[in-house]
């Protein structure tokens, strides 16, 4: 009856519904951060292009462009699995993924896998956008597509633990307006944490966005605050905690199953 | 006849209160059977354990032979559950919030000609293609029904599946049900309204405070608690006592109507000789068939 091949088709299933549900609201979902990542680059690169130089020979909006995509990245991988979890929790759908024999390792993939698509996907738009103003070649292509996926992944299994402990959305909210938004505001996109005073630096390598941004950017520039492997390894130390948190929580059934 | 559920001592306790408090009770496959009881008689909890949407404190549930706990997959395979509330996903139209449903269980492409004929035989056709936001409260209803199915289960959960819905509508769905029935699925119904359960019902459990108050087949319990009732209007003017003679056969006084239980049939000539006997005048009579509500009502003292 649940052989591989049934659960093969089940988690396709489930990966294409999440996949189709974005794309149906694509307005919001992509354009909108799209537009958004754009504003940021025409605003901050128009003010200070001619007065910032943080690496040398690469100009302020080109610094700008890799720090943008992952920010939205990582935003829109957040928002991919957590809004499908609490919009399914409020209306009561959820029932229909519950009461299927889908099992725990199967909704997190669908969800993870999901989640990364549309992070990558809001990236690569605002990347086709920025190269009309700037031409951005990319160094180490290999870093970048890492980092867009364990980034993207790591953030789809947030957005998972925010979305199954969320029980409405203004919790939800909170997650986006008091977590999200100050780690990557304060990640280094818009600077280089050696512009920063020394107690800043560090706290600044508390914050695991700015290895996420700093290694993403060395892809481009070969050029970075930090050793990219290092950046690499506390990226991946991270996806693996919050994937295991994620699939332990699927697994207990914690706020699904009573 | 091979068990297509069966409960073994399930109890399911939320801190203090026990809502389900050690529930044992098997149904056979090919069965339809009822599960009646008032709000909070365990009904809904018992449904949600047995669909692996509430985990029980203790024993064990199966459906068609796998555990529910242990062997999830196969027992939610077995399984065609529909929730009580109109919920629905709004992003999608019908035919593709089916398709998705049906592939959750792992079924392809070549499924799809049994999802088209699942929303022909629910009248669903021409809203395939309709975002399920604009279907009404009754195709709501079908839809949900349809979900269920979609994965062919042998076993059908309907949790309420009439509430709220109008007559003609509650008639098409009971023949789809007795359908579904005759087809060989095993049917399990929750329901408030009685007349539901006998009319399509072979056995029911009555359940009260999380215990099954009665389990029997709906003709049994019929039977068993009184053949009919003799139901008398006696002259209004004139106050009296009953005589000794059937002040034994269990009576209920309605304005001037007095109903009558009887035991046996031999009870009716009883009563209208001791009647006679007395003077007390017959105005009218009948008898009534006894119905679920009544035996509900002694059983567990409260009104569904």
């Amino acid at each position: 009856m649940n052989n591989i091949h049934n659960q093969l088709i089940g988690t396709w299933t489930l990966l294409k519904k999440e996949l189709l549900r974005f794309w149906r609201v694509a307005f919001q979902t992509v354009a909108a951060p799209v537009i958004t990542g754009i504003l940021y680059l025409l605003i901050f690169s128009h003010v200070l292009d001619s007065r910032v130089e943080v690496y040398e020979g690469v100009p302020y909006m080109a610094f700008l462009i890799p720090g943008l995509i992952m920010m939205s990245l990582l935003q829109n991988s957040f928002s991919n699995s957590s809004s499908s979890l609490i919009q399914a929790k409020v209306m009561g759908n959820i029932v229909f993924l519950l009461l299927t024999p889908l099992s725990y390792i199967q909704l997190f993939f669908s969800f993870l896998i999901a989640s990364i698509v549309r992070g990558i996907f809001v990236g690569f738009c605002i990347y086709l956008i920025a190269t009309l103003y700037v031409d951005l070649p990319i160094e180490h292509p290999w870093i970048v597509f890492l980092f867009a996926i364990f980034g993207g992944g790591l953030m789809g299994a947030f957005g998972i633990i925010a979305g199954v402990w969320s029980d409405r959305f203004d919790q939800m909210a909170a997650f986006g307006n008091f977590v999200i938004m100050p780690l990557s505001m304060l990640s280094g996109v818009f600077y280089s944490i050696h512009s920063l005073p020394a107690s800043w630096q560090k706290v600044s390598q508390l914050n695991p966005f700015f290895y996420m941004i700093d290694g993403f950017r060395y892809g481009f520039f070969g050029q970075s605050d930090v050793s990219p492997y290092f950046s690499l390894s506390i990226v991946i130390i991270f996806f693996i905690v919050l994937s295991y948190g994620t699939i332990q929580m699927l697994k207990s059934g914690y706020k699904l199953r009573g | 006849m091979k068990k297509a559920i069966a409960f073994k001592n399930v109890k399911k306790n939320y801190g203090q209160l026990k809502a389900v408090n050690g529930i044992t009770l098997s149904i056979e496959e090919g069965e339809f059977f009822g599960l009646l009881g008032p709000n909070g008689a365990g009904k809904s909890t018992l449904i949600n354990m047995l669909a692996g949407l509430v985990r029980p404190t203790s024993g064990s549930i199966s459906a068609m032979g796998f555990d529910v706990v242990q062997d999830y997959q196969n027992a939610r395979h077995s399984l065609g559950i529909v929730p009580q509330e109109l919920v629905f996903d709004p992003f999608f139209n019908l035919r593709e919030m089916l398709r998705f449903q049906a592939g959750y269980f792992g079924k392809g492409k070549s499924n799809d000609v049994w999802v088209d004929e699942v929303i022909e035989r629910l009248d669903l056709t021409a809203k395939a293609f309709t975002n399920m936001r604009m279907l009404s409260g009754g195709m709501k209803r079908r839809a949900l029904i349809a979900q269920a199915l979609v994965h062919r289960p042998p076993v059908i959960v309907l949790d309420e599946p009439t509430a709220g819905v109008d007559v003609e509508l509650r008639q098409k769905l009971w023949d789809f049900i007795k359908e579904l029935n005759k087809e060989g699925h095993t049917i399990v119904l929750t329901t408030h309204y009685l007349e539901e359960a006998e009319a399509l019902c072979n056995r029911v459990a009555m359940l009260r405070a999380g215990k099954v108050v009665a389990l029997d087949t709906t003709t049994n319990l019929l039977k068993k608690f009184a053949a009919k009732n003799l139901k008398l209007r006696l002259s209004a003017k004139k106050i009296f006592k009953l005589p000794s003679s059937i002040k034994e056969i269990h009576f209920s006084v309605d304005d001037n109507f007095y109903t009558f239980e009887l035991k046996k049939i031999t009870d009716i000539s009883k009563i209208i000789t001791a009647l006679n006997n007395s003077s007390i005048e017959i105005l009218d009579m009948e008898t009534v068939d006894q119905d679920l509500e009544n035996i509900f009502l002694k059983l567990t003292g409260n009104k569904i």
